[in-house]
């Protein structure tokens, strides 16, 4: 054939191929704030994660702790000798241990809550989409009506109604949020329902939840993934505000937000460091996942590229 | 405007049943009435003679339409911990969550708009580009840790101001406000203050993307060919423009600040109902937890029509169609 | 005495963007006298609405007034600091705008929108000044002048609402009115009323007009002279009769040739061939030359300079001065 002479001199001029997640590390990397918070957040997690092996001390065995310890100043020296970098608590734990752990319960329940949220708002709201009529109507009803109360009062509501405890606090965690998804969800599947591989998809007389599922599914990921990370921030803000007001998670999984409210008391008489220190962490860890998000935004957000 | 009214009233009336409903199944079906409501070491002829008492042997739909007809007629029960009607100790409280708020609105206002005034008309300064900074840490910082930092500042390190509780209080209109006296207002800043800073913060942004998204429109342009001053062009031509979608938010927003009172009381020992439930939740005092979410629902749906009568107020275009 | 109500001499207004400068008025010269209609003419991005933000003070960062002299009855413009350029407009410089929807702002109402014009120049009281507002609202005929004045500008139509504006602009009796585009919004029929109303208007107060515009057939009915500009720069300027009846510059004679007339029907329409350049970095020449069927390499070198000739200032080194076929 005449042409099999050309391929190869386009494929000479066009740049090296660049594959789309290569271009989304490059264009997140533009801003260096966003790729510091991204590694104090790979930080965070990972503190979370090796605690035990990475604290001075188990802030819940009881055989470590000495009363005699009880609110100690930082920098003071342990009776074996290793220093309480950041002071204890009134129990005599040392406060960096006891955030190393207590990131660990508010980064599951934060992050836990907001992915169950995820699933079934994500589900719901491409139902509502696909379904359209009565079901969207009934759904999109049910996320207004959730989203005109403040996300406090719904949470407070239930917890009233359930009592305290982990599951319960990520079960009211999981009602405040799923709204979010499913709306965000909604109006990517809209947009997304009138492209044209969804038509040809459709051509193809492929069971609906295939299409659904399968075909659309990966394409309203982006905004999903933006809020998603938002809604993780939200979560371990109003888990860390529901334990500092005793509802939350109980004393024997104490949260950062349970830390905070231990301290609260010590803080009038100037030992700050109790309530201080782990209203550091969450700050940093919140701000660190907002920033994350924020940059996650700008990237994925179409309407914005260049 | 009259049929527009009265829709808004049906709405608002279901929106109300809607809630009496869920808090019904959430306190009765969901939770079990018996263990929140009878103390654990009762025994069983004390019980079951609750258990008449209270009703909780009739039909599902007889104890709601009994748990209506009451609250219909005022009465949400008794306190168990105050042995007082539940209404009456919420109604007690609201003055002191309701100054807070409406201060912590005023607050949002007064700094939110100049501020927002100010990044938006010099979005490239240092000063405008500092403002827009702070005000993501006034949406992402927990609130109750800015709280307990103000405190650590202002009252421990500094001493300049009380920490806690409300302070000295004068009457007006027969009931107690702190904001009529010095010292109330001393106790009120820090929590008032840190109550307004996700709204400020928020009022401050709208105003900013509200400058922004006016000032390049023709109607700037041509006030300013007018000759008039450049205040008047800022203050007068564009900010009653953006008066229209802050007064609309800020209105939402007083429900939410209503509500969020709940996280604010708790940290400066505010005695208004944000407290009262925190306390009642803990001590599983129902009556007082339905009472407050009954009334909380009923402030949010009057703060909604209100803040619809004011918008059509403001903004005259949706003032002709209501007309017509 | 000087009879000219203004003299725009060298102006250059350029926009320092991030992409580059754009020189979107590149030393431009013309006057208006007292009474007398300029018609500004040019294509979309030529820079007309660029020359009237300029002369009434409006031009906003990143554009900057870089040369020339705006001399307005003998003061050059440019040498006014803002508050003594803001004395002027609205006041003795006034505008109307292109879009009458756009104009008004949509929460006020129409009587506090003029009165705030008139108490901004003249120090009269509230009901004088509501006084001067109604007479200017019936002097462009608007009926009922009084109930108007308490309406919002949505419940106006789209041509009461440029006779509005137009009412405004003529509160203080200006030397000068710069009008860009007010009618290319409007229907033709009020388009028709508009213009007779202006031309009356500023022949009764003396007022000198420049009319920016894109429409040549409204120019041959309302001006008395003429300016043509394309890519920023004016390529010629004279009185109406002169230019249109017999253009001399390629651009000129291309845009009249392109407007469709009754005499040429069933002639193909012509036109000019090639798109308007980008105005950032425009490359040194004449900005025609790609589009010019007489360009040559002399265009490419400078610039031309403007000259006068037959009765009008021109701008290019090849004019068709030889007899049209």
């Amino acid at each position: 054939m005449s042409e099999s002479a050309l391929p190869e001199e386009p494929a000479a001029v066009l740049p090296p191929q660049e594959t789309p997640f290569a271009r989304f590390v490059s264009e997140y990397a533009e801003s260096p704030v966003a790729v510091v918070s991204f590694i104090a957040v790979v930080l965070i997690v990972a503190i979370a994660l090796f605690a035990p092996w990475l604290s001075p001390q188990n802030p819940y065995d009881l055989a470590q702790l000495d009363i005699m310890d009880g609110r100690l100043p930082p920098g003071a020296k342990s009776p074996e000798g290793w220093t309480f970098w950041l002071g204890t608590d009134d129990q005599g734990r040392d406060m960096l241990s006891g955030i190393m752990y207590g990131l660990r319960i508010s980064l599951s329940v934060g992050v836990g809550s907001a992915m169950i949220a995820c699933v079934i708002g994500t589900a719901l709201g491409l139902i509502a989409a696909f379904a359209g009529g009565k079901l969207d109507g009934g759904i999109m009803r049910l996320v207004d009506l959730q989203l005109s109360f403040p996300a406090i009062l719904v949470a407070l509501m239930i917890l009233a109604f359930l009592g305290k405890g982990v599951m319960n606090v990520m079960l009211a965690l999981v009602i405040v949020e799923w709204a979010r998804f499913a709306r965000t969800a909604r109006s990517a599947a809209l947009v997304e329902a009138r492209r044209e591989y969804m038509e040809a998809a459709r051509c193809l007389a492929l069971p609906k939840w295939r299409l659904v599922f399968r075909h659309m599914l990966p394409n309203c990921m982006p905004p999903i993934i933006v809020i998603g990370t938002i809604l993780v921030a939200r979560a371990i803000t109003l888990e860390a505000t529901l334990s500092f007001l005793g509802l939350g998670v109980p004393i024997t999984e104490p949260s950062l937000g349970l830390l905070i409210a231990n301290g609260y008391q010590y803080m009038l008489s100037g030992k700050y460091w109790i309530s201080f220190y782990p209203g550091i962490a969450l700050l940093v860890t919140i701000m660190a996942i907002n920033l994350v998000g924020d940059q996650l935004r700008d990237v994925l957000n179409p309407r914005l590229k260049r | 405007m009259t049929t527009w009214m009265l829709r808004r009233l049906i709405q608002a009336v279901f929106v109300m049943l809607a809630m009496t409903v869920i808090v019904f199944i959430g306190v009765n079906v969901i939770g079990d009435p018996i263990e929140i409501l009878i103390s654990p070491d009762a025994d069983q002829a004390e019980r079951a003679r609750a258990v008449a008492a209270l009703g909780l042997d009739k039909p599902l739909w007889e104890q709601y339409w009994k748990f209506l007809m009451g609250a219909l007629q005022g009465d949400l029960g008794r306190s168990f911990v105050f042995n007082e009607p539940a209404l009456k100790l919420i109604a007690q409280r609201m003055p002191a969550t309701l100054e807070l708020a409406m201060t912590a609105v005023i607050l949002s206002v007064v700094l939110g708009i100049p501020l927002g005034l100010y990044a938006g008309l010099r979005p490239n300064s240092i000063g405008g580009r500092t403002i827009m900074g702070a005000s993501i840490l006034g949406f992402s910082l927990p609130s109750f840790w800015i709280g307990l930092m103000l405190i650590m500042v202002f009252a421990v390190q500094l001493g300049w101001l009380p920490s806690t509780g409300r302070g000295q209080t004068a009457e007006l209109f027969g009931v107690q406000w702190s904001f009529l006296t010095a010292n109330g207002l001393a106790h009120m800043a820090m929590p008032a203050l840190n109550l307004a800073l996700g709204n400020i913060a928020l009022v401050l942004r709208l105003t900013r993307a509200g400058v922004r998204e006016n000032l390049p429109m023709d109607y700037v342009k041509f006030a300013r060919a007018k000759g008039i001053s450049p205040s008047r062009v800022v203050f007068v031509h564009v900010l009653k423009n953006i008066m229209i979608p802050i007064v609309t938010v800020v209105g939402l927003e007083i429900g939410g600040l209503i509500a969020f009172a709940v996280v604010t009381e708790s940290v400066f020992a505010w005695p208004g109902m944000g407290k009262l439930i925190i306390d009642s939740i803990n001590v599983l005092d129902r009556p007082v937890i339905v009472a407050y979410l009954m009334m909380i629902v009923l402030l949010f749906i009057v703060i909604n029509l209100i803040v619809d009568l004011l918008y059509t107020v403001l903004d005259p275009r949706v003032r002709l169609e209501t007309k017509e | 005495m000087n009879d000219l109500t203004l003299e725009v001499q060298g102006l250059s207004t350029h926009f320092f963007t991030r992409a580059g400068v754009v020189k979107a008025v590149d030393d431009i010269s013309f006057s208006v006298a007292r009474g007398r209609v300029l018609g500004l003419v040019g294509e979309s991005g030529s820079g007309k609405s660029v020359t009237g933000f300029s002369v009434i003070g409006l031009v906003d960062p990143p554009g900057r007034i870089t040369s020339g002299k705006i001399l307005f009855r003998g003061r050059d413009l440019t040498k006014l600091d803002e508050r003594e350029q803001r004395d002027l407009r609205g006041n003795r410089i006034a505008m109307i705008f292109q879009d009458p929807m756009m104009t008004l702002n949509p929460v006020l109402r129409i009587d506090t929108q003029m009165i705030e014009t008139v108490l901004a120049h003249d120090s009269v009281s509230r009901e004088v000044a509501r006084q001067r507002s109604r007479d200017a609202l019936g002097m462009v005929g608007i009926p009922s002048p009084e109930e108007r004045l308490t309406s919002y500008p949505h419940q106006f139509s789209g041509g009461m609402r440029q006779r509005v504006a137009i009412a405004i602009a003529l509160l203080h009796r200006p030397d000068l009115i710069i009008a860009d585009e007010p009618t290319t919004a409007l229907d033709v029929t009020i388009q028709a009323q508009i213009l007779a109303e202006v031309q009356r208007l500023a022949r009764e107060v003396g007022t000198a007009l420049i009319w920016i515009t894109h429409d040549l057939s409204v120019i041959a009915g309302l001006a008395d002279d003429i300016a043509v500009m394309y890519a920023g720069r004016i390529v010629e300027t004279g009185s109406v009769e002169a230019v249109l009846d017999r253009p001399l510059h390629p651009y000129t004679h291309g845009l009249i040739g392109s407007v469709p007339s009754r005499n040429a029907r069933g002639s193909r329409l012509r036109q000019i061939p090639g798109m308007t350049p980008s105005l950032l970095n425009l490359p040194a020449g004449c900005a025609f030359r790609s589009r010019c069927p007489r360009a040559d390499a002399a265009c490419a070198a400078d610039p031309p300079d403007s000259f006068p000739v037959e009765g009008r200032t021109l701008r290019c080194f090849h004019p068709q001065l030889e007899m049209m076929a």
